[in-house]
């Protein structure tokens, strides 16, 4: 047999500290960046027209003139602040992008412009077939502004809905402080995932926020599995301290969040290699993702877990001894087993409440 | 037991395997031998697989109705309306105007007399619609008679004008002959959105200018002395303006008038802008039309098209009696408040009509077909327009199935490498899935976009997963010292509760997006979804029964490929 890992036995949690201050290290990086950004005059994230509205037109030429020479063609046109972008797939296309003007069609406006390098293939007709022709444009994303902000609050109702489906789902199948460690550590990736697109404002279309759910997605599977296994283990070894028990899960879990997320890690790489510039941002969101997505569920969805089911013990606890007899409704557990949970030596964890779910 | 549970899941698989490949390569007809070549399964592929128009090009176009003009010009017709009718009774009118915007239609009429209110309410009420009180509250403030459009009415109005735009869109998109054709109401309720997708249109500017033409055709008597004195036109608005003596009469109205050059000859300067006086209300208005083509005008150049309409009934007839009351008088043909073209009425018309307006061929055309189809009840503006050629979206599906490729290599070594034997098990549940997921995709008639590869790619990685965790779980009982087959056992039943909380809470957050999400995140959402759903056959049901089937062919198994 042919493994990766073997035995690992790593104290994760006593890291925790680290761990923590590293992703906090990260979160405030990305919004310093964003918010130096915005105070300078910039802009915090670089967000592409289905958001901010505008035109980008996608033209291919015969001979594609230098980028320099678009710009000066654009402008020549009155059309001020084009951004005119290579595609790294193919050289004779160039992506062009034009803000928002009201009353004005961006694609005609760009086609006004690129007459100079040549006719237009006619409608209908693709390049290679119109010999007179110089270029054709063969893209158009066109958005408004009543679609923009149409599209960004969906975009952000949307993903909030996606975490808080997680969240109900997670306090269903296991305690709802699971639940909320998974969403925060799934929070966490999101926003470090943002920060990287700040920092080097890679531009935010609606597939980076589809990618940015898909990361959601498997962030939680990541600390699902992991939890999946506190809560086996916890039936399995009773005296244990969840402290040990759910560093005993991350340990036995870890050579398949290795082999996975490597795996997965290689796919988004692929995507990124080749999956072609139209997806190019999506597969980087992913790519930055599946790294902290992995990161977040050992080194911040464990501990704060880890942390809170001790304090609603630690408060449990509290409430039996304060009472003589056991609590009738107690903060969280049902009344039965909170007396023995007093009881129970400090590393004592409630095990019933473990097997119900 | 054993072999008979066997017998019964290989069978399932078979069948299930079976349906799945000819959904997704079988064709929709009599099978010939060319559809088990290559090129004929990859063109089977291609045509039972619906794809999105980022893949295989075409426009998308959201469009949003202007209701607020639609809600304006009522206010403005009511107003007008409302006012003629009082001073037809006999009533004194001081002042009064139309209020819009803001959410707030408002009529207002200003009285002579306070204490007849009453009396002036009724008479309006007979002949003008602000008698209904579902649509119209009515309200007095000292000599002002207040009609206030309700919130409610609004907002039915505005859904019955984006209905009606729906439906003259319909028709025109049919005129055009656009082929399988996406278009329906689009976001929120009071979003008055409409969307519309055409597959393989991907230079849409001429349907787009056509599908918000203004068709507000109008015939109108133009004001001023009668043949053979030339109609009469002013070079400006002021001095049109002046000629009715300073302020504009309620039933008088200047419009502009423009002569067209002859479009042919390039170098002509265009006339300028002139100005006539004309009546209002018009005498027939382009709801009235019936037919409308385009023809080349009589005696004119190759390049100078009229359009011929002719009218329904109700309009023929009144057309008839003003052009037989009216022989020598200057007859305009007003379309988007511009006179298009002014000719004295030679004898009585009925039912037809000629706009010449030295129209290019296209033009004329464009033109008919939208008078053709009826006028939009208010504009209608674009909010959002996606086009793809149909080289872009090659390009995308090249790129897509080249990083799928790649992607699927690169696991499926891997999974040979590290585990040996069991990682057949996990290649062929792999391969069984693409297949189950694109026929999934058939079944549900979802459509394949960009990113729908993407989140295929990303189930390569889900579906891998289960087969890790489970083949994890499996090496780790052996280490602990169980036999091979309740360790395959244990394994199984141990790593799927796993497994169906991580697709559990993946298809939950997917749900979501498809059904909030927009555009490209549902896409995505589509194929998550039916891949995580196919995955739960694959690589559990599947799975175990390829090692349920290795453990059956010995007595006593002394060790397992992990």
């Amino acid at each position: 047999m042919f493994q990766i890992l073997q035995q690992v036995n790593v104290d994760w949690l006593g890291n925790r500290i680290w761990f923590i201050g590293i992703s906090v290290l990260l979160m405030l990086v990305g919004l310093g960046s964003a918010v130096f950004r915005q105070a300078t005059g910039g802009q915090a994230f670089n967000l592409g027209v289905d958001f901010k509205g505008g035109t980008v037109v996608t033209a291919r030429f015969k001979q594609k003139p230098s980028d320099e020479e678009i710009r000066s063609a654009l402008g020549a046109k009155g059309i001020r602040d084009a951004v005119v972008q290579p595609v790294t797939d193919r050289t004779d296309t160039v992506l062009i992008k034009v803000p928002l003007e009201e009353g004005k069609d961006g694609r005609a406006q760009v086609r006004e412009a690129l007459n100079q390098f040549g006719t237009e293939a006619a409608p209908g007709v693709e390049l290679e077939a119109d010999q007179n022709a110089g270029y054709k444009i063969i893209g158009t994303d066109a958005v408004g502004a009543i679609a923009g902000a149409q599209l960004r609050n969906k975009a952000i109702a949307v993903t909030l809905l996606a975490l808080v489906g997680i969240l109900v789902y997670i306090a269903f199948r296991f305690e709802w402080t699971y639940g909320a460690a998974a969403v925060i550590a799934v929070f966490h990736d999101v926003l470090v995932t943002l920060g990287f697109f700040s920092i080097f404002q890679i531009e935010i279309s609606l597939n980076v926020i589809a990618a940015l759910l898909t990361l959601v997605g498997f962030s939680v599977n990541d600390t699902i599995v992991v939890f999946d296994r506190v809560r086996e283990n916890r039936k399995l070894h009773r005296r244990d301290s969840l402290y040990k028990i759910t560093n005993d899960a991350i340990n036995q879990t870890l050579s398949r969040t290795v082999i996975t997320n490597g795996l997965v890690f290689l796919s988004v790489l692929a995507l990124v290699l080749f999956g072609g510039d139209v997806l190019r941002a999506f597969s980087l969101a992913l790519f930055i993702g599946v790294i902290f997505g992995t990161y977040s569920s050992i080194a911040i969805a464990s501990p704060i877990m880890v942390w809170w089911e001790q304090r609603v013990e630690a408060a449990n606890r509290q409430a039996a001894l304060s009472y003589s007899q056991p609590v009738r409704g107690g903060v969280r557990t049902p009344a039965k087993t909170s007396g023995r949970d007093a009881m129970a030596p400090s590393t004592g964890n409630r095990s019933t409440r473990a097997g119900r779910a | 037991m054993k072999k008979k549970s066997l017998l019964h899941r290989t069978i399932i698989i078979v069948l299930v395997t079976l349906a799945g490949l000819y959904l997704v390569i079988g064709p929709r007809r009599r099978p010939t031998l060319k559809d088990f070549t290559w090129s004929g399964i990859k063109a089977t592929l291609a045509s039972n697989i619906h794809l999105g128009l980022d893949l295989q090009g075409g426009s998308h176009l959201v469009m949003r109705v202007k209701v607020e003009d639609y809600l304006k010009r009522l206010t403005e017709e009511a107003f007008s309306a409302a006012q003629n009718a009082a001073k037809d009774a006999g009533f004194e009118i001081k002042g009064g105007r139309p209020e819009t915007g803001n959410n707030n239609y408002r009529v207002i009429l200003e009285v002579a007399d306070p204490s007849k209110i009453n009396d002036i309410k009724s008479a309006i009420e007979q002949k003008v619609e602000l008698g209904d009180t579902s649509v119209w509250s009515f309200s007095t403030s000292g000599a002002q008679m207040i009609w206030t459009m309700t919130g409610t009415a609004q907002r039915s109005l505005s859904a019955d004008a984006t209905k009606q735009a729906l439906d003259i869109i319909d028709r025109r998109i049919n005129a055009l002959g656009i082929t399988e054709p996406t278009l329906q109401s689009h976001g929120a309720q009071n979003a008055y959105q409409i969307l519309l997708q055409m597959p393989g249109v991907s230079d849409p500017e001429r349907v787009k200018d056509i599908l918000k033409g203004q068709s507000r055709l109008e015939m109108v008597h133009v004001i001023g002395p009668q043949n053979p004195a030339p109609a009469t036109t002013y070079p400006t608005r002021e001095a049109a303006l002046e000629s009715v003596g300073g302020t504009l009469p309620p039933n008088r109205n200047i419009l502009p008038y423009i002569e067209r050059a002859d479009t042919t000859d390039k170098n002509q300067a265009q006339p300028p802008t002139q100005w006539v006086v004309v009546d209002v209300p018009a005498i027939i208005s382009g709801d009235e039309i019936r037919n409308a083509t385009a023809s080349n005008a009589q005696g004119g150049s190759v390049n100078d098209f009229a359009i011929n309409f002719s009218l329904k009934k109700g309009g023929a007839d009144k057309f008839g009696a003003w052009t037989g009351a009216n022989i020598n008088e200057y007859m305009g043909v007003v379309l988007n408040g511009e006179v298009r073209s002014i000719a004295f009425i030679r004898s009585q018309i009925f039912d037809s009509g000629q706009i010449s307006g030295r129209f290019t061929q296209a033009q004329a055309e464009d033109l008919a077909l939208i008078l053709r189809s009826g006028a939009l009840p208010a504009p209608i503006e674009y909010l959002e327009e996606r086009t793809v050629g149909p080289s872009l979206g090659a390009d995308s599906i090249r790129a897509g199935v080249r990083a799928s490729l790649v992607g699927l290599a690169l696991v499926v070594v891997f999974m040979l490498v590290y585990y040996r034997g069991s990682g057949v098990n996990a290649v062929v549940a792999l391969i069984l899935n693409m297949i189950l997921m694109l026929a999934g995709l058939i079944v549900f008639g979802a459509t394949l976009t960009l990113p729908g590869i993407a989140g295929m790619i990303l189930t390569i990685g889900m579906a891998v997963d289960s087969n890790v965790l489970i083949f994890e779980r499996i090496r780790e009982e052996i280490l602990s010292g169980k036999t091979i087959p309740s360790a395959v056992e244990q394994g199984f039943s141990r790593a799927f509760i796993t497994i169906i909380d991580t697709h559990v809470t993946t298809i939950v957050s997917s749900l979501f997006l498809f059904v909030f999400g927009t555009g490209p995140i549902r896409g995505f959402a589509v194929t998550l979804v039916i891949g995580l759903l196919v995955n739960l056959f694959s690589a559990v049901y599947v799975s175990k029964t390829i090692f349920i089937w290795l453990l059956s062919r010995k007595e006593r198994v002394e060790s397992l490929s992990i």
